[in-house]
């Protein structure tokens, strides 16, 4: 009894300041963020009156909320989908695609090198990534995209300021920027898998391509799992992307307008903290939604190494 | 006159640092005390009688033992006009009186609780993209009646009040609510921005008519030179003034008064629409799509190439690039040219506006202090001080006289010299309804950008009007003129 007692005192002890930090600085805001989604407070008042739910209706037929939420969609589908196809290419490539070589699979040549440049874009701070594809995508012939299209005699574009492409382009960032970061994920989980199996498969006489798609791939399940769970949550972010790059934050005509980026105008600029509240209540029950179907719909026996 | 293009930049990583807190769990953090309980609303306490006798030389009874806190915005003028000059003045006329001096450009975010909690500031800055929701404190009652302020004898000369120094849009724009509770303190003038020195070199005079400016377009378009941009990434607000400026200069101030009154149909009006499609035609025949995607600093230096001949903007511009400038720029300000000759207004009138609010905490430690350091920053000294260090005008009448005043705001006087009593009026949406003003500005990049008519302009910004017409939730300013 006593060897117990003093077991859970440790553990206890352990847990209590990371607990209590969690829940003063986690836990209770959201709290009050729900508390706060029901009223029309103005950030200032002292006097704070509730409405009920007619922040949410009002969200509901908000033309801004819904063109967010489409963003979100968007992202939600490319992001993950791309940023995923092409790490795994590349972590493939850098891993295992140089065959067998002595005792071990090796990646192509010069792989140590990619990896580092893969993960560069990973330690930029968003800003900055956001100043240098501002640079990038410039609409003039000073861009660099546009610099090339204009030497090659072509008409620049407008990539963030045309609503057909400002959403695209702004994918192709946020795809840029994760890439590098999985590509690392994956090559750990490639790294884990042993390296007898890909040595029968070879000699069964198995090439590149068959041994991606039946032994790879089937064994990286769980860390696959993990990065659909975290891009799709990233997809759920991108406010300061959103800021730096796009015209007029959100714009052109909210093509690329995302939730955080309108709690931060109804907070900061509108002093509407309910109403931000509200959407920032809408945007805690996508997230969550989406982190627990994913789970869920992914769920499978975990294979026995 | 705040210029928050510029502070958004600036800010720009303070911002994205503070993405965390408005995103992440923080949200509800910074209302901690929100829901907390608080006292009912009270009314301002009486701003005299600090328990010092008042006089002529200390006409709010300042008691020089009682600290004061001052907090300023340190966007695009900085913090060293207060700090080196007001503050100065201040310390020097109560010695022993201590300043704290607090710099910041996240006003909200560093003063919400503070006003929440009851601890605030004697005088705020209250400006930039986090500027607080000066309806929503005057309600509170934590703005103090500066019509004590006004009533005082000005500190260059007792014979004469406050009032009588100071420009009469400072005290027409001080009211909220029906009262005298801010104060604007620097005045600006808003046309289109030319380089003096590159007319003169080509001999080029500045339009006076929409059949000028658009001859000069075609003559400019041949040395490869764009008549007008204005900034569709950051700053497309530029464009949004100028046109209601235009239209006021068509159809007279009552234009705008319509619109800030959220008059039904003040969009619709005949002035709206000839100016909206006179500066379509420009955009399309004279300008260039690429600068609806360049920010104000990249299009401000295209203008400084002379690549662009003519830039709606306000005279902070001068200041703001004076780090970029060539010796062969020099920056002058033209009225934009008359779009009918039936216009309301002649061809010199421009628009010359009073901004950058300061405000006294009503319920704060030292009123009487905080209501003392206005008026010493509405003397010559402060505001003669404030000039030199920002190259920016105060409504201080005169203050600026003997000064070396830069080429730029030499011709904005001399513009406002020629346009008399033709002074088109500001737009005050922009601070009374931020969610009309935002939602305009981005129409206008649509409409700019082709992708809108100029009647389903009217028609959507009119319906947001009238959307925040009907909204009980938004407390509702009016103006007389």
């Amino acid at each position: 009894m006593g060897e117990r007692l003093r077991k859970y005192g440790f553990v206890a002890g352990f847990l209590a300041v990371p607990v209590t930090l969690y829940v003063v600085f986690v836990i209770s805001p959201y709290i009050q963020a729900f508390q706060l989604s029901l009223t029309g407070w103005n950030g200032i008042s002292s006097v704070v009156t509730y409405v009920g739910l007619d922040n949410f209706a009002r969200l509901v037929r908000d033309e801004v909320f819904w063109q967010a939420l489409r963003t979100h969609g968007i992202t939600l589908l490319v992001l993950p989908l791309v940023t995923i196809a092409i790490a795994l290419v590349f972590a493939f490539l850098l891993n295992l695609g140089g065959g067998s070589r002595g005792a071990g699979m090796a990646g192509v040549g010069g792989s140590a090198f990619y990896k580092v440049v893969f993960f560069a874009p990973q330690v930029l701070a968003v800003a900055i990534v956001g100043v240098l594809w501002k640079q990038i995508y410039r609409p003039d012939e000073n861009g660099v995209i546009n610099g090339a299209l204009v030497k090659l005699g072509m008409e620049p574009v407008g990539w963030m300021s045309e609503p057909e492409t400002a959403l695209w382009a702004l994918l192709a960032v946020m795809v840029w920027q994760a890439v590098g970061f999985y590509v690392v994920l994956f090559s750990a989980g490639m790294a884990a898998i042993p390296k007898d199996y890909f040595e029968a498969a070879m000699l069964d006489g198995a090439g590149r391509v068959r041994l991606f798609f039946t032994i790879t791939l089937p064994l990286l399940r769980d860390t696959l799992q993990v990065a659909w769970v975290y891009l799709g949550i990233a997809a759920f972010d991108c406010f300061a992307l959103v800021n730096v790059l796009t015209v007029d934050a959100g714009g052109p005509d909210g093509a690329t307008t995302v939730l955080p980026v309108e709690i931060f105008k109804n907070f900061f600029s509108y002093s509407k903290v309910g109403y931000a509240s509200a959407m920032g209540v809408a945007l805690f029950f996508l997230t969550i939604t989406f982190a627990v179907l994913t789970l869920r719909v992914t769920r499978r026996e975990k294979i026995e190494l | 006159m705040t210029h928050p293009g510029e502070l958004t930049r600036r800010d720009l990583l303070r911002r994205i640092g503070l993405t965390a807190v408005v995103v992440g769990p923080g949200a509800g953090l910074l209302s901690a005390c929100a829901t907390g309980g608080g006292s009912q609303p009270s009314a301002a306490p009486a701003t005299t009688a600090g328990g010092v006798a008042t006089s002529p030389a200390n006409p709010f009874g300042v008691d020089a033992k009682k600290p004061l806190e001052v907090t300023i915005f340190s966007g695009g003028y900085g913090d060293a006009y207060a700090k080196d000059i007001h503050e100065a003045l201040y310390a020097k006329k109560y010695a022993g009186a201590q300043i704290k001096h607090n710099a910041t450009q996240n006003i909200g975010t560093q003063l919400r609780p503070r006003f929440l909690s009851g601890d605030v500031p004697d005088v705020v800055n209250n400006s930039g993209p986090e500027a607080l929701d000066l309806a929503a404190l005057a309600a509170e009652g934590h703005l103090a009646d500066l019509t004590a302020l006004w009533d005082a004898p000005s500190a260059d000369d007792p014979a004469k009040k406050v009032r009588d120094t100071i420009t009469p849009a400072a005290i027409t724009n001080a009211k909220l609510n029906g009262k005298d509770l801010v104060l604007n303190y620097s005045v600006s003038h808003r046309a289109l921005w030319y380089n003096a020195k590159l007319f003169a070199a080509k001999g080029w005079t500045v339009p006076r008519t929409w059949e000028e400016f658009k001859a000069l377009g075609e003559t400019a378009k041949k040395e490869g030179i764009h008549l007008f941009a204005y900034p569709g990434q950051k700053g497309p607000y530029y464009q949004l003034w100028n046109m209601l400026y235009t239209a006021a200069k068509i159809g007279g101030n009552q234009v705008i008064v319509d619109i800030d009154n959220l008059v039904e149909g003040a969009w619709k009006s005949e002035a709206v629409k000839a100016s909206l499609t006179a500066w379509l035609e420009i955009q399309t025949g004279y300008s260039d799509k690429s600068y609806l995607g360049l920010d104000h600093t990249q299009t401000q230096i295209k203008h400084l190439q002379n690549k662009v001949l003519f830039y709606p903007v306000g005279s902070w511009i001068e200041n703001e690039m004076a780090k970029d400038k060539p010796a062969d720029f020099e920056y002058a300000i033209a009225p934009v040219p008359s779009v009918t000759a039936a216009d309301k207004m002649p061809y010199e009138a421009i628009q010359v506006g009073v901004g950058e609010v300061f405000f006294v905490a009503a319920k704060g430690k030292n009123p009487q202090g905080g209501l003392e350091y206005l008026r010493l920053m509405l003397s010559k000294e402060g505001a003669r001080g404030f000039t030199e260090k920002t190259k920016n005008l105060t409504v201080v009448n005169g203050a600026a006289e003997g000064l070396d005043l830069p080429p730029g705001l030499m011709s904005a006087a001399k513009a406002q010299d020629a346009a008399g009593a033709n002074i088109i009026t500001d737009a005050r949406f922009e601070g009374w309804y931020k969610p009309l003003f935002d939602y305009a500005t981005q129409q206008t990049n649509s409409l700019m950008g082709g992708r809108i008519s100029v009647e389903e302009f009217m028609d959507k910004v009119q319906r947001k009007a009238d959307e925040i017409k009907a909204d009980s939730s938004v407390t509702k300013q009016t103006r007389d003129a």
